[in-house]
């Protein structure tokens, strides 16, 4: 980079978050959850053309223990759900989870008996990625989102503070239903 | 706990005396103390699996297991290595597909089908329609363009299957330069779909009678050029792994399954072909004009693995062939039935904000005929309406039989439609092929069938 | 509308299909199967139909028998390939026993295709001659297909087999069906061992019981699971889907054409 040239004494100052949060970004595991036709989006993204190995995501991990970071990929059936919940449970702390796709986001287009209407109602879900299914740039997008969330998690006492805050802004909200205006 | 004979090592880190192990056990070298740390309660599980002689154990392998080809969940019971008893796990993907079909309209339906098997798309697709077709009695009707377009994109995408296929096999043998090397070659085919139908996967560009729009201009030239490059890509995958000692050594001889096996737990395609037997609906029963196209089906007397992987090369050499011939037979001409009834009345075009019909289109239904704008109304929401009564229609999709079984009660939806999945059918020859080989040709075999969940559980 | 006027049809028979003009199969005679009635235009029951149809009454008809000559595809004479298949699974059953009459009650031939319908004890036998008899030789099954028809009484479910000849080139349907009290069928296991996932699966979303499988357990729906999803009495189950201000019900909670 050049910029340990220009440091006087070789010292950099930064926050412990900072850092902390520097070094999980940079290197990301996440775990093979494929599930349905995102499945093969999330292999094509890993693969040459668009080559997830730029931001140090190209390790996909077999195993949940070895993993950080979840991408759900395609539609959560209700068999699935127990075997979602336990995957993740079997992640370590921090994890991340991406719901790729609407199916996994919303339930999409299969409203009915057999799916789950939502990764969210099972897991919590860090960011959620529309499309049907979502283009290799998209889930990069996303990924870079969540390189950017897990870049400003905040640690100790002042995540506390975020949770309360994030808890206390939750029971203001207005339930979606009574909301007003464009679909923003 | 037991103390460290000494309380530092020479390099100054704590050693593990200081952190609280139920044992471990101190051992000098010249390196320096080593120390042993054993204990918790894997000695008591590893001392009763020593002193007991029976070695058979149940393994569960998935539905979350990277090589199991999706959420497939595999039971096997092995004695050592051997795989005595294998057994599949399938319903982890369902999506009731089939029964939200019976809420849409028969055109919507396609939207759905091409998500079943999501490798497979124009396979669903043309399948779904044909029956339509069949049941509406336009199955002759549909104009040459369409049917030539259609088998253009089906081979097109029994390329991209037959990619994913060896590539994600190859992967799960460790080969991953295949991989890379497979999805290359089919980020080319998804470049072709996307300028034809605008989307990478899950089309719904084949509609019942015929297709949603026409060929974009400049449609031709791309695949033209794919089949150049393609004709030099895939000798790539014959130097890498046709004659490649380890990979025949992963290959040959494993996922055995005879013409008998085939017969009798009904698997079709490749591994049918593997068997010996041509069979191939192209040829025996043809659709969409397969009569009139030059092709070969390729065959294998091996039932194995490897004489898959050779008719899967070969069928995509074959494909290239066909698009070849369907490049040339393009006419202009219509895309849809002339039934005014069913055909959507407005070709698409593409509007300041993304897909829309075209102005003059609109200009004629809003300025000047009030009728067609009704038309177009209840053709969009209402739907044709499709005379009671049953159909089954089969294409050869890169798997094998896909059948299409559907009921219509007059109305304008759906009342049944099943699908006949060649994965589905297909997978039930896993045990088959599996029990009494190692652990490790499962993985060959499971992806030597090919199985897609999406289309087996539906 | 380019309707044609159809002379021989009467007046008073119910038309449901006459919005595709003349390009649909010309409408069945009276010999159709009533299978359902349908009332209203939008398949709204609560009043919600304001169309001015909702007294609208029509019959829901599915193919009736067809009667000799059967014909067959590419058939240049009236006799052809379905005979051919009839006569010799006629003849195989003669051979056995069995009443032809007493095993087939109806046999159908629409769109280019054979049904027989088959009586649900004489399954096995069947499946059995067609599979082995060198004339007809049914090699591959392709599965079975449930089909709920609750306004059919007495045979509310239906499973349809497609057998496929590879040595003559042939495709024919079996259709069996049994009533809502008493949903059994006899297992094609023994004979076609493809069947063994279809008919699991058939099982699952039906309730149809394959007396003689091996091993019915539910393939699909987790093993606890309730009902059985793609009978026509059970819901889709889809929730509404909720947007800003607005609320969406789900498909089958929707009025919607019939």
């Amino acid at each position: 980079m050049g910029l340990e040239e220009k440091l006087p004494s070789g010292f950099l100052l930064t926050t412990v978050e900072q850092a902390a949060g520097w070094v999980r970004k940079s290197s990301v595991f996440p775990a093979t959850f494929g599930l349905a036709c995102c499945a093969i989006e999330m292999m094509t993204t890993g693969a040459g053309r668009y080559d997830l190995a730029r931001f140090g995501m190209e390790v996909f991990r077999g195993s949940p223990r070895q993993a950080d970071l979840m991408i759900v990929a395609g539609r959560v059936s209700q068999k699935m759900a127990p075997v979602l919940r336990q995957v993740y449970d079997q992640m370590p702390n921090p994890k991340w989870v991406i719901s790729m796709g609407v199916c996994a986001s919303s339930g999409g287009m299969f409203n009915n008996y057999a799916i789950v209407q939502g990764v969210d109602h099972i897991v919590p879900v860090d960011i959620y990625l529309p499309g049907c299914p979502p283009r290799p740039e998209m889930l990069m997008d996303a990924i870079l989102k969540l390189h950017d969330k897990i870049q400003h998690t905040k640690l100790g006492v002042n995540q506390q503070q975020a949770a309360r805050e994030a808890e206390e802004a939750a029971l203001k909200a207005l339930p979606l239903i009574e909301m007003k205006g464009l679909l923003r | 706990m037991t103390t460290a004979p000494h309380s530092h090592s020479p390099n100054g880190h704590r050693t593990s005396s200081d952190f609280d192990t139920t044992e471990s056990l101190a051992r000098e070298t010249t390196e320096g103390t080593v120390y042993n740390v054993t204990g918790g309660d894997w000695d008591e599980i590893a001392a009763s699996a020593a002193k007991s002689d029976d070695e058979r154990i149940i393994v569960n392998m998935g539905p979350q297991h990277p090589s199991t080809h999706g959420v497939l969940r595999l039971i096997l019971e092995i004695d050592g290595e051997t795989v005595t008893e294998a057994r599949c796990g399938i319903g982890y993907l369902h999506t009731g597909i089939e029964k939200n079909l019976e809420y849409r309209t028969w055109t919507q339906g396609t939207t759905f089908v091409t998500r079943m098997d999501y490798l497979t798309p124009f396979f669903n697709e043309t399948a779904y329609c044909l029956a339509v077709e069949k049941l509406l009695g336009i199955t002759d009707d549909i104009p040459d363009r369409a049917s030539v377009v259609r088998v253009m994109l089906m081979e097109l995408n029994r390329l991209s299957s037959h990619l994913v296929c060896i590539a994600t096999g190859g992967m799960e043998l460790g080969a991953t330069t295949i991989m890379i090397y497979g999805f290359r070659d089919r980020e080319l085919i998804l470049d072709i779909y996307e300028l034809i139908t605008g989307l990478r996967m899950n089309h719904a560009y084949i509609r019942p009678g015929g297709l949603a729009q026409d060929l974009p201009p400049g449609a031709v030239d791309q695949v033209r050029a794919f089949v150049k490059k393609m004709r030099k890509n895939l000798p790539e995958y014959d130097k890498l792994a046709t004659g490649n000692p380890v990979f025949k050594g992963r290959m040959e001889g494993i996922g055995y399954l005879d013409l008998a096996g085939c017969m009798a737990t009904g698997a079709t395609g490749p591994i049918v072909r593997s068997a010996g037997l041509p069979h191939d609906l192209r040829k025996t029963q043809p659709y969409c004009g397969y009569e009139d196209y030059e092709f070969d089906i390729p065959t294998a007397d091996t039932c194995d693995a490897y004489g898959r992987f050779l008719i899967r090369l070969e069928e995509m050499r074959q494909s290239l062939r066909i698009i070849e011939q369907c490049l040339d037979r393009l006419e202009p001409g219509p895309v849809m039935v002339a039934d005014k009834k069913i055909a959507w009345p407005a070709q698409l075009a593409l509007g300041p904000d993304g897909l829309g019909n075209s102005l003059d289109h609109i200009k004629k239904i809003m300025g000047t005929s009030m009728e067609a704008l009704i038309h177009h109304f209840k053709l969009v929401t209402e739907g044709f309406r499709v005379p009671p009564g049953q159909a089954y229609a089969a294409v050869e999709s890169p798997k094998g039989e896909l059948g299409v079984h559907a009921v219509s009660d007059g109305g304008t939806r759906p009342y049944r439609v099943h699908f006949r999945d060649p994965s589905f059918t297909n997978l039930q020859a896993m045990a088959a092929m599996c029990e009494g080989g190692q652990v490790a040709d499962v993985i060959v075999a499971v992806a030597s069938i090919d199985p897609v969940m999406g289309g087996v559980d539906r | 509308m380019s309707e044609q006027k159809n002379p021989e049809r009467p007046d008073d028979e119910p038309r449901g299909d006459n919005a595709n003009g003349e390009a649909v199969p010309t409408q069945r005679d009276d010999t159709g199967e009533v299978i359902a009635t349908r009332r209203g235009m939008f398949g709204a029951d609560n009043g919600g139909d304001t169309s001015g149809y909702g007294g609208l009454v029509r019959t829901v008809r599915l193919p009736g028998a067809t009667s000799r000559p059967y014909g067959g595809p590419g058939a240049r004479e009236a006799y052809g390939d379905f005979d051919e298949i009839a006569d010799e699974l006629e003849g195989a059953l003669d051979e056995q026993g069995l009443v032809p009459e007493n095993v087939i009650p109806k046999t159908v031939v629409d769109r280019g295709e054979l049904t027989f319908h088959i009586e649900r004890e004489y399954l096995p036998a069947v499946a059995r001659i067609l599979r082995d008899d060198p004339a007809l030789r049914f090699e591959l099954c392709t599965g079975v297909s449930g089909v709920h028809f609750p306004g059919d009484k007495g045979r509310e479910l239906h499973a349809v087999y497609h057998l496929r000849s590879i040595t003559h080139n042939r495709l024919i349907r079996l259709e069996v069906s049994a009533p809502d009290a008493d949903p059994h069928i006899p297992s094609l296991v023994a004979v076609y061992p493809t069947n063994d996932w279809h008919e699991r699966e058939t099982y699952d979303f039906f309730g149809l019981v394959f007396d003689g499988h091996p091993a019915l357990t539910r393939i699909m729906m987790p093993d606890d699971w309730q009902g059985f999803p793609q009978r026509k009495d059970y819901p889709l189950g889809g929730i509404p889907v909720e947007y800003k201000g607005a609320q969406i019900p789900a498909p089958d909670q929707r009025r919607s054409y019939s």
